[in-house]
């Protein structure tokens, strides 16, 4: 970037009227980021970089911090913390009052933290000598700090998979702040979680869009016991992370080949996995190295986060137009999940990318064997015409129970995550042991983790992260949100059809359009 | 092995407005009722085997095989679902619907049951095929893997008490529609007297298997303060506290003889809830 381009650009930033002080400041900071030279690659990586196939989702030339922290805050309020002075706490108001202080001092790209910890369990051992009346007051005042102070759609908390009185309250505070932040979830366990804490948070999709569901034996038997999902379900260790999160467009690699499916599968595709590798390599020599981040930063130092929990995540996206395309060339013109000849191939082509991820090692990523993690990536505001991760596209879902048997073989082989979103007509709100019917059926067929979005409802899910109808109106008027992420939100809408998604009744009369 | 058939107009897999839970659907061919206000038209007939629906056809996806009885062979993979065979069907039926016997019927449940609180039997009217209802029943009851599904009816009630005596040993709740309690408005809307439904609704409740009634509104027929007020004071008689489910008439899919029929507004749907509510009926739902 030329200096002249660089004050171009910092100007229009600091005069912006769309964007608050704090959005101005983190603007700049990236801007100057951008400053810093790329950390080094060769030839065919960069072009791949330049040209998009491969996606760095904008976490700057010069990574200073993990992209995905997931600080042990129950390590934390055991040890208190020297660098922010802080002992361990002995009550619910210091607990409370622990976090927020912590919470503002957890790096992430966004400027806000993705792990707010995994709240019942965390506070549960604080709440013996309080009355329900106090605690309801001070976690509403608690959980609508994090929503004031850390505006950002990807803060995300875990709740379950026991039945506590913390989660139940947690989300009867929700149905009734209707808050985007933070997001959360709920990892369900069907031999330890109660249907009466599921139809609690049933209720609470019904309200505001959340928590999303995690098949949590699943989780536990590929990350152990303490992992969380955070930001855009992304699951990892807790006291762990991932360095980066960079993505490879499964459609555009099609684009670019030449040649019969078979040779896709066996040249092409591993190419560009190789090549994706290889930014992230680089990107996590840059941060262990270069910025010794782990040397640096307090959390590091007191133990709250440590190298040996960390990998980096490998993502994908436009599953569905690479199958579509490749299919398409050999003249089937059939269609990724309404067509069992293009599900297969799905299976293989990420069944041969966990393989290449499986036998690659990559540095500094003991926290998953020395190899990457393999995530499907929900997308984001600028993707046009390219669906996420390995999602069934807009519109074009099949019934649920196709759907779910589609989508279905792809989640074990996610470690990091992966995310379907079924839709669902209003009226479904009487009834919501039907949901609670889906939800088991759902993790009975393997699914790892997914979320429900209700037709017309307030609370919009983007990607991963939710974004109000409300906000989104009032963006489009003045140009300016308080949360960063409706404008992420507010051009998904616009580039992606979010609101094209397939509606799913229920009684489907038939319409034979008699006069 | 089970070959008891029968004819089924088609199946959903999932539900979430036909009793408790997501369920899969069996709607039967057939109705003994014929409401102006029916939304499902092509569900009350049986094929008269006249052939209309295989001249209209456009991919020739229906054929009609003489013999005694004559059968109709209908190939899924050309259907376009134009609904043209339904448009030109004199006596409401739909060649689409075909006979399926048990274990068919059990294969496609046990497919889907990961996902199911239980099934429901719909229609048409399913006590017309009353005898299939119960094979099917007592096959889910009697299958390892389906043993905790629920089993319900969706009926219109008029089914005499010894046929639901035959049915309440596999049977775990049922939905019955109530057009109107006045028997004037009963009679224009569907054709019929209310008796043996209101006889249906008591002897039901009394047996603790009646899940839900559901009440059609519709302006001008059964929706006056006069009619609303007498029939919660009925219901809370034969029925109390029985869940009620108010469904406000809508136009889509109904015949051209509805076309006088007015929609109710939401006021009107949340006026007679409060109504029901303040006569003991908790549970009273509008969809």
């Amino acid at each position: 970037m030329s200096l002249k381009e660089f004050r171009y650009r910092a100007e229009q930033i600091v005069v912006d009227p769309g964007l608050t002080y704090q959005q101005r400041r983190h603007n700049m900071a990236l801007l100057a980021e951008e400053l810093i030279e790329y950390p080094p690659l060769g030839e065919e990586a960069k072009q791949a970089l330049d040209d998009r196939i491969i996606c760095d989702l904008f976490e700057g030339h010069a990574p200073y911090r993990a992209r995905y922290i997931l600080p042990d805050y129950e390590k934390a309020f055991q040890q208190g913390s020297e660098f922010l002075e802080l002992e361990p706490p002995t009550n619910l108001a210091e607990a409370l009052n622990f976090l927020t202080i912590l919470y503002s001092q957890v790096p992430s790209i966004t400027g806000f933290p993705v792990y707010l910890g995994d709240v019942d369990r965390l506070l549960t051992p604080y709440i013996t000598e309080i009355s329900d009346q106090d605690l309801y007051q001070q976690l509403k005042l608690f959980w609508r700090a994090a929503d004031r102070m850390l505006p950002d759609g990807f803060v995300h908390a875990n709740l379950g998979p026991e039945d506590t009185k913390i989660g139940r309250m947690i989300l009867r505070i929700e149905r009734e702040l209707k808050q985007v932040v933070p997001n959360l979830t709920l990892k369900y366990d069907p031999t330890v979680t109660t249907d009466e804490l599921l139809l609690e948070a049933v209720q609470t999709v019904f309200a505001v869009g959340k928590p999303h569901f995690a098949n949590h034996p699943m989780m536990v038997g590929d990350l152990g016991e303490r992992y969380a999902v955070v930001s855009c379900y992304n699951s990892l260790k807790i006291g762990g992370g991932s360095h980066t999160l960079t993505r490879l467009n499964l459609k555009d690699t099609v684009v670019r080949h030449s040649g019969d499916t078979g040779e896709y599968l066996q040249r092409t595709l591993p190419h560009y996995v190789e090549l994706t590798l290889q930014v992230m390599e680089a990107r996590i020599k840059y941060l262990v190295e270069e910025a010794r981040f782990f040397e640096h930063d307090f959390l590091a130092q007191e133990g709250l986060i440590e190298l040996e929990k960390f990998s980096a995540m490998f993502g994908i996206f436009g599953l569905a137009e690479a199958v579509n395309l490749l299919l398409e060339r050999e003249g089937r013109r059939v269609k990724y999940g309404q067509n069992e000849e293009a599900n297969q191939l799905s299976y293989q082509i990420t069944d041969r990318i966990a393989q290449i991820l499986a036998e690659r090692s990559l540095p500094y990523c003991q926290g998953n064997g020395g190899r990457a993690f393999f995530h499907s990536q929900s997308g984001i505001d600028l993707d046009i015409e390219v669906t996420a991760g390995t999602r069934i596209p807009y519109g074009e879902e099949p019934d649920l129970y196709e759907h779910i048997s589609a989508v279905a073989p792809h989640h074990c082989k996610f470690q990091a995550g992966i995310s379907d979103i079924f839709h669902f007509e209003r009226p479904v709100v009487n009834n919501p042991q039907a949901i609670i019917d889906v939800i088991k059926g759902a993790f009975r067929q393997g699914m790892r983790e997914f979320t429900f979005n209700l037709a017309d409802g307030e609370f919009v899910r983007i990607t991963g992260y939710l974004v109000r109808r409300s906000d989104l109106v009032k963006y489009e008027e003045n140009k300016r949100s308080r949360y960063d992420s409706t404008v992420l939100g507010s051009n998904a809408v616009k580039n992606q059809g979010i609101f094209q998604r397939k509606r799913r009744v229920i009684n489907n009369e038939q319409n034979p359009g008699v006069s | 092995m089970n070959k008891t058939q029968g004819l089924v107009n088609r199946i959903i897999p999932f539900s979430s407005v036909d009793g408790p839970g997501n369920r899969l659907v069996i709607f039967l061919q057939g109705c003994n009722m014929n409401c102006i206000n029916c939304h499902n038209p092509h569900t009350i007939g049986v094929c008269n085997f006249c052939g209309l629906c295989t001249l209209k056809c456009p991919t020739k996806a229906i054929e009609i095989y003489s013999g005694e009885p004559p059968w109709i062979n209908f190939d899924q993979s050309l259907c376009l679902n134009c609904d043209l065979c339904l448009q030109v069907c004199p006596v409401y039926s739909n060649p689409r619907s075909r006979w399926m016997e048990i274990d068919e019927a059990v294969k496609i449940i046990q497919q889907k049951a990961d996902f199911l609180s239980g099934i429901t039997v719909s229609g048409g009217e399913a006590t017309l095929q009353i005898e299939f209802v119960r094979e099917l029943f007592v096959a889910i009851k009697d299958d390892a893997q389906l043993s905790r599904l629920t089993t319900f009816i969706d009926t219109n009630g008029t089914a005499p008490i010894y046929k639901w005596e035959s049915l309440l040993p596999v049977l775990d709740g049922a939905m019955v529609d109530l057009k109107a309690l006045d028997v004037g408005a009963h009679q224009s809307l569907t054709g019929r007297v209310n008796e043996l439904i209101l006889e249906t609704i008591s002897f039901l409740h009394q047996e603790g298997k009646l899940y839900e009634v559901r009440l059609l509104i519709i302006p001008d027929y059964n929706s006056s303060e006069e009619q609303i007020e007498q029939t919660v004071e009925y219901l809370s008689q034969i029925c109390p506290q029985t869940r009620i489910r108010l469904i406000p008439y809508r136009q889509h899919g109904v015949r051209s003889e509805a076309d006088h029929l007015q929609q109710p507004d939401e006021e009107l749907m949340e006026r007679i809830k409060v109504r029901f509510f303040n006569g003991g009926f908790g549970d009273t739902v509008i969809t």
